[in-house]
């Protein structure tokens, strides 16, 4: 193995390990830390990067892609047409306002008002990556401003297309190099075509075919395999895209909506997660590494007001936008504050309207260095809008929000759908308790979405996975996994990340059971107690006790048994003390039997005259002498 | 626990309502008892939903408050099951009734009650003919009988049409005020004890 990659990827993944503690104890998110090693690290301070950060910046720039994926994963089609408006209407009047102000501004500058269009338009785009990253750790995503700063990015993911075929019709320069690849080599409609064939060809293979396939790798049992399946299916559509010209990012959003419904989606969500969040990781880190600090040092006052003037104008427009969309003035705040850096698609854009003869060098040069910073700048920014609108108002609009997303919002989780989870699962929902379920078995799952239940494929005892679907927003989570060690290890690491949610935990035995009371998980309940209880009723009944007798003592007999069972546990271990106690016990319950040879519940001695019936009687005799 | 002083009584309300979910008035005067200091608010059905009553901590829950309440819907003119049930059991003979029975003598016994009809029905001449301290009669001498002291009942009339709002939040606040009076010792329980409603005696 070359051993520059090795260091390479040592110093990423050092930075991104030594980095992001710090920072986070610093109250700081994770993407400034990322941007701050990269600048540190950069060629022009430490220099460890080597040249090549533009190169893993581009490589790294796939995370975006993942992370679209996951989003869509997380939006059902039908919150997607809901967004429509804000996207269109909001993304359209975003970017046009935006070039247009920001074109007229260079042109006033005296550049030609070719460039300044095309300028323009590479200043319009945010970044997609950095501001859902951002948004996200911070929580704002499903806010009013976060949902309406979500439409705008997919809209400019939208307005790449065209702007890429304008790009050339803006030239003004001998082009430098030009490459036509694919179906750029096609006629406009046969483009046009080949466009519709792929987003059909998403649309239909994630709706029908994909199910099988995912239940027929899930079968083979190998996690692996079905990571494989997932990294290859948002790898495959992301060459598609490329192919018919489309953004890559987009399709694989597409593709998540369209997979949203399916029951495999948690476990492709915690397959992808680690990989998007490494990859953008990387991407922040070459983000920062990239600029260009030699330049800064040589025009500090230009690139100074440049980098000002952008964010100001950009702030400007996407308040305005926000507001003249009816958004609260704290969310139309929050979201002119995290779109108005410049994206990183910026760079692809410049680089290649540069060799297109759009601009000069000198132009390209500032630019990029403007949109760097301007990235840099954003984390910072989004911290500051976010603790103002956080003191200011928002509040109510954040619950409201909360309840716009369907997908993960069930209040029960129940890990294991066997015979238990499967009863406990209908009773929930016999009571309007929306639940869901985490199985293992591929074909359980599809058992429980034929009669209409919402179960996913998973291993529960996956931490991710449990966040995948909901874990945060969830009020209880139910274990009833078969297995009593992956019971265990799930509950200690519930524990531990989720202390405030609420467990029960379903035991096969007694010996089982111990081992959660000793972790202070109360509700453990053992999965043929209650059967037994139900036989004892029914064996007392077939011996003539009455109905009421044998219940009763049933239920004295349990609440016994529970006690018994909790001081047992605390005894487990200790072999002499294990075996004195449950001695004890059962003599106890043996003593429950009076002399008479009838037990003596001592929960109903009202109901049982005899002490009545000796005073009465005692009564009616004459007093006994003083 | 409940801290002894002696300038105070210490109450507890043995609350019984099978349908909390449904109730509003009931509800709404139980929450308006939370948190008071020296109140216990004692939820029966949420207890035993079994009805397998813990008698031996009820006992010990009755010995260490001087004014019980039993606060429930007048469902066919006497309380809900699970109240009587625990009457039933609870009170047990030796403890708290018979020759040795002495364990509540001195305490104070309290109904507090919601009903659907309107105070003019519960007369001579009324819809239901009788008068509130009539149908209360069988919890009286049960207080009789365990040595305690009646006192004249807190009634909510015409729950059915109390609106939710103004008049609803008006009457919790009075229940509050109500159980303030009682366990500051504000209200002359004698002439408690005689009256025939105890919602007059408190403005």
């Amino acid at each position: 193995m070359n051993a520059d990659f090795l260091f390479q990827a040592f110093i990423y993944l050092a930075a991104a390990v030594v980095s992001v503690p710090i920072a986070k104890r610093l109250g700081l998110g994770s993407v400034l830390a990322y941007l701050l090693a990269g600048m540190i690290l950069g060629p022009d301070a430490i220099n460890l990067l080597g040249e090549r950060s533009r190169d893993v910046m581009k490589f790294a720039e796939f995370g975006v892609v993942m992370m679209l994926f996951l989003i869509g994963l997380e939006l059902r089609p039908r919150v997607v047409w809901s967004l429509r408006v804000p996207l269109l209407g909001m993304g359209g009047a975003q970017v046009a306002l935006t070039s247009l102000a920001a074109a007229a501004g260079l042109r006033l500058m005296g550049w030609s008002w070719q460039a300044s269009i095309a300028a323009g338009l590479i200043l319009a785009m945010s970044s997609t990556a950095l501001v859902l990253q951002s948004l996200s750790e911070r929580k704002l995503l499903k806010t009013p401003g976060g949902q309406a700063s979500f439409s705008v990015l997919l809209f400019q993911d939208l307005a790449v297309i065209p702007i890429l075929a304008l790009l050339p019709l803006l030239a003004t320069l001998p082009a430098t190099a030009s490459e036509a690849h694919g179906v750029a080599r096609l006629a406009a409609w046969q483009q046009v075509l080949a466009v519709l064939a792929a987003v059909v060809g998403i649309i239909f293979g994630g709706r029908f075919l994909m199910r099988p396939v995912f239940r027929a790798v899930a079968r083979t049992g190998l996690r692996e395999v079905f990571t494989a399946l997932a990294l290859l299916l948002v790898v495959g559509i992301a060459l598609l895209m490329e192919r018919v010209g489309m953004s890559p990012a987009l399709g694989a959003f597409l593709a998540g909506v369209v997979l949203a419904d399916n029951e495999y989606r948690h476990e492709l969500e915690g397959d992808i997660e680690p990989f998007k969040g490494l990859l953008l990781a990387f991407f922040f880190i070459a983000v920062g590494a990239s600029v260009d600090f030699g330049y800064v040092r040589g025009h500090p006052l230009a690139i100074l007001l440049g980098v000002l003037g952008v964010l100001a104008l950009k702030f400007a427009v996407l308040f305005a936008v926000g507001r003249a969309f009816r958004l609260a003035s704290g969310a139309s705040f929050l979201f002119a504050g995290a779109l108005c850096q410049v994206g990183e698609f910026a760079f692809v854009l410049l680089s290649l309207a540069g060799q297109q003869g759009v601009f000069t060098a000198e132009q390209v040069r500032p630019l990029t260095v403007i949109v760097a910073l301007s990235m840099v700048l954003t984390p910072p920014l989004l911290m500051l809008v976010d603790r103002a609108t956080r003191r200011r108002l928002d509040a109510p609009g954040r619950t409201r929000a909360a309840d716009a997303i369907e997908a993960g919002d069930a209040p029960v989780l129940i890990a294991g759908y066997g015979r238990m989870g499967r009863m406990v699962g209908r009773i929930l929902r016999a009571n309007g308790v929306k639940t869901a379920v985490l199985e293992l078995n591929a074909d359980q799952v599809a058992h429980a979405r034929r009669v209409g239940l919402e179960a996913w494929y998973g291993d529960a005892s996956r931490l991710d996975l449990l966040a995948a679907a909901g874990i945060d927003r969830a009020r209880l989570l139910i274990i009833a996994i078969d297995d009593p060690e992956v019971a265990v290890k799930l509950a200690d690491a519930v524990r531990l990340r989720h202390p405030a949610l609420k467990l029960i935990v379903r035991a096969r035995d007694h010996v089982d059971a111990y081992a959660f009371f000793k972790r202070g998980i109360e509700e453990v309940h053992r999965e043929t107690f209650g059967s037994a209880l139900a036989v004892g009723e029914a064996a007392l009944r077939a011996l003539g006790f009455g109905a009421l007798r044998s219940h009763r003592s049933i239920l004295a007999w349990r609440k016994h048994n529970e006690a018994a069972l909790r001081e047992l546990a605390r005894h487990w271990g200790d072999e002499k003390g294990y075996f004195d106690k449950l001695r004890s016990t059962i003599r106890d319950e043996e003593g429950m039997l009076a002399e008479d040879g009838i037990p003596d519940l001592e929960l109903d001695r009202a109901w049982d005259n005899a002490g009545l019936r000796e005073e009465v009687k005692s009564r009616a005799k004459p007093p006994p002498p003083a | 626990m409940p801290v002894a002083d002696p300038n105070r009584y210490r109450i507890l309300i043995l609350f019984a309502h099978p349908a909390y979910d449904k109730s509003r008035v009931n509800r709404r005067l139980f929450e308006a008892a939370w948190g008071l200091e020296g109140v216990r608010l004692h939820d029966l059905y949420e207890a035993y939903p079994d009805f397998h009553i813990d008698i031996k901590r009820e006992q010990a829950l009755l010995l260490e408050h001087d004014l019980l309440v039993f606060q429930h819907p007048f469902y066919w003119y006497s309380s809900p099951a699970l109240l009587k049930e625990w009457m039933d059991l609870v009170l047990e003979h030796g403890w708290s009734y018979g020759r040795n029975g002495r364990a509540l003598a001195g305490k104070y016994l309290l109904s507090a009650v919601t009903t659907g009809g309107p105070e003019q029905a519960y007369r001579v001449g009324g819809n239901n003919r009788f008068p509130m301290r009539q149908y209360l009669l069988p919890f009286d001498q049960t207080a009789h009988l365990c040595k305690m002291k009646y006192l004249a009942p807190y009634t909510v009339h015409a729950a059915l049409t109390l609106e939710s709002g103004g008049d609803l939040e008006a009457q919790a606040a009075h229940w509050r005020r109500t159980l303030e009076a009682l366990r500051d010792g504000k209200i002359d329980l004698e002439a408690a004890a005689a009256a025939d409603r105890l919602n007059p005696l408190v403005p």
